[in-house]
């Protein structure tokens, strides 16, 4: 088991046949998973990656021709609104969105009308996912993980990264990563992820990777509180950085006294979950 | 990326909310023909992004268009807390009976527009949050309706605005929010708004800060940029589509990611060390731009020691080698530098750097630690 992805996940990229997107529609063939149809309106009838995978103009039309059930995004930002919309009307069940710079207001009318359909929406500005040896959906570079029990949950891409690498590096796999991505309105949250593996049989421990900016880890840690079994080890990105200044991420920032590092390791901490100093620290902890 | 008041007010009033008649000037004389035009009191008011204008100065009243031109003497040449006052808006004085607070941003926590409404105006509503918190009035808007009337009207009501001014409140709520989705804005904010001597409602002041993300869409809204608030070198970072944050400390730092960026900034804290930036070089490494991330870096007198900290992941870790390398043939500096690479390809990544004159570490707390210590040199 795993969450949100596994071997048999059928999976659609739109925007394939732009640069990004055929480069990581490549790398996700190579690690396994099955891309049963791209995406890019006016290129439909084209076949790509060596001819194994058919191009359709509509989303419609690729879940009805493939029964793709889920769909990675790399399309440009302005096109994002668009492209997420289409593939939650064609029917899919799963979309991921790794397009960095979508407006917060077009953010805010997805996640409302997805919720409203009951799609589920992981990013934007995300890594994807990844269930190690079955399937992967978005960047996450395969190779630095391998199977195992523990679950990762985070808002960063390579601070996850240098996570998965160093737990493989002290021998242990994981379950299923997802990076729910660094932007202040997104469909996913961590208390969304937290409930998946408190219930996957494979999951035995979580890591959550959080930041400054909103609320999301308090949420989490509320969660965790009333409802986690299971051991969750936290970290917290930002414990030195200004107040006012967006750090990189657009929903890295402290606002008005809201999203304040130490607040949220507090919180995390009264939950019960062990805080790392520095994400070196989490394999130990973990384990 | 913030606007001035004067160009709030203009899309404010393209979208129905009523505004003082005024003009905006960049010298003495036109403010004086503008006053003239008016006739009349008329208020100068400084356009700088940053609060606190009044106090400052930056906002006063003439009785004659001579002494307008007087006051925009003085105005003009003022710095408001370090930024320059290039132009400022001339409006007629409006007779003020009432201050209202009537603003719309973002909800992040509930992913939704909220406006937000208080009959404590003409203050920071920061601080009415502070001391009456119960003086503010919320409602939340779902983005796939929009506002409703009845919304505005549960606003006006507690708020306890008079009634024959619910109307005309109405059309101006309806025009804040759609000024606010048309630019893609994150505020729109109109404080004070007033009911003046002679019953209208007037929106006196306006502050936008619209969301960069949504300037794809709104290429009149980039023309508005002022870049006098950020800093040269984080207008230079921006240009070599980096994020760069200047800080006080003396270790420049260089990584990929803004999470790992910000872990590394905590991490030399947390050995006793102050970072002097946080800077994501984004995906790839390429010579050009790590060359562009280290000249920023050391544009910063302060800086004593960098700390390059890169994961490799689809970028392989020599690829990045290679890049630090060729960047270094361009860049004369003498100040000690600390890499770290880790990921794919580490250990040929590390064999590239090993005969640079760099202190080459294999954990992030390891780097850390000889980044600190190098600054600490350096500082004596």
């Amino acid at each position: 088991m795993s969450i949100l992805i596994n071997k048999n996940t059928r999976v659609l990229v739109h925007g394939i046949t732009g640069r990004e997107g055929m480069f990581h529609a490549s790398q996700m063939r190579q690690y396994g998973t099955n891309i049963v149809a791209g995406v890019t309106p006016g290129k439909g009838g084209e076949w790509v990656l060596h001819g194994k995978v058919p191009v359709f103009d509509t989303a419609k039309r690729a879940v009805e021709t493939t029964g793709a059930n889920c769909s990675v995004l790399f399309v440009p930002a302005r096109f994002a609104e668009d492209a997420m919309l289409e593939a939650a009307d064609a029917g899919i069940e799963l979309i991921v969105c790794i397009t960095e710079g979508v407006p917060v207001q077009s953010m805010m009318r997805v996640t409302r009308y997805l919720r409203q359909i009951g799609t589920r929406l992981v990013g934007p500005n995300c890594p994807g996912l990844l269930t190690p040896g079955e399937c992967k959906v978005g960047i996450i570079p395969g190779h630095i993980t391998k199977p195992g029990h523990v679950g990762v949950v985070s808002r960063s891409g390579t601070l996850t990264y240098e996570v998965l690498y160093a737990l493989e590096q002290n021998g242990l796999g994981v379950s299923t990563c997802v990076g729910i991505g660094g932007d202040p309105v997104n469909g996913t949250s961590f208390t969304d992820v937290l409930a998946l593996f408190e219930d996957d049989p494979q999951t035995e421990s979580v890591v959550l990777i959080g930041e400054i900016g909103g609320k999301d880890e308090e949420f989490a840690a509320e969660y965790i509180s009333d409802h986690m079994t299971k051991k969750v080890v936290g970290f917290i990105a930002g414990r030195t950085a200004p107040p006012g200044k967006r750090m990189g991420h657009a929903g890295a920032i402290v606002e008005g006294g809201t999203g304040l590092a130490k607040d949220k390791i507090k919180a995390l901490e009264k939950a019960g979950v062990v805080v790392a100093a520095n994400p070196e620290e989490i394999p130990d902890l973990i384990a | 990326m913030k606007i001035h008041e004067y160009q709030s007010k203009l899309i404010f009033a393209e979208h129905g909310v009523p505004i003082p008649a005024g003009r905006v000037a960049a010298s003495a004389k036109e403010v004086k023909s503008i006053a003239a035009e008016l006739g009349g009191r008329v208020v100068v008011k400084s356009q700088v992004l940053v609060g606190g204008r009044g106090k400052a100065g930056g906002i006063r009243v003439a009785e004659t268009p001579e002494e307008a031109e007087d006051l925009a003497t003085k105005i003009l040449g003022m710095k408001i807390k370090g930024l320059p006052v290039r132009k400022v808006l001339v409006d007629e004085a409006a007779a003020i009976q009432t201050e209202i607070y009537l603003g719309i941003t973002n909800d992040r926590t509930n992913r939704c527009p909220v406006m937000i409404a208080s009959g404590e105006g003409g203050v920071e509503i920061e601080e009415v949050a502070r001391k009456d918190p119960e003086k503010i009035i919320r409602v939340r808007i779902d983005p796939l309706l929009g506002l409703r009337n009845y919304q505005a009207r549960y606003l006006a009501q507690m708020i306890e605005l008079p009634r024959k001014f619910w109307r005309d409140f109405i059309k101006i709520t309806r025009g804040l929010y759609s000024s606010y989705v048309d630019t893609d804005a994150s505020l729109a904010e109109i404080n004070p708004l007033v009911i003046t001597a002679d019953q209208r409602l007037l929106a006196l002041d306006g502050k936008m800060v619209v969301d960069e993300n949504g300037l794809f869409a709104h290429p009149e809204l980039e023309e508005m940029r002022d870049d006098d608030e950020v800093k040269p070198e984080e207008r230079r970072a921006r240009m070599y589509g980096l994020s760069y944050v200047k800080l006080e400390g003396n270790i420049g730092c260089m990584v990929n990611g803004a999470g790992l960026a910000m872990a590394t900034m905590d991490v030399i804290k947390l050995f006793g060390g102050a970072p002097a930036n946080f800077l994501d070089i984004g995906g790839g490494a390429s010579a050009e731009k790590v060359a562009s991330a280290i000249r920023i870096i050391l544009s910063d007198p302060n800086v004593k020691a960098i700390l390059f900290n890169v994961f490799g992941g689809i970028t392989r870790c020599d690829e990045v080698a290679r890049g630090i390398l060729s960047a270094m043939k361009t860049i004369d500096s003498s100040v000690p530098i600390v890499v770290r690479l880790v990921g794919t390809n580490e250990v040929q990544g590390r064999k590239l750097l090993q005969d640079q004159e760099m202190t080459v570490a294999t954990s992030l707390v390891d780097a850390a630690q000889k980044a600190v210590s190098l600054a600490e040199e350096g500082e004596s």
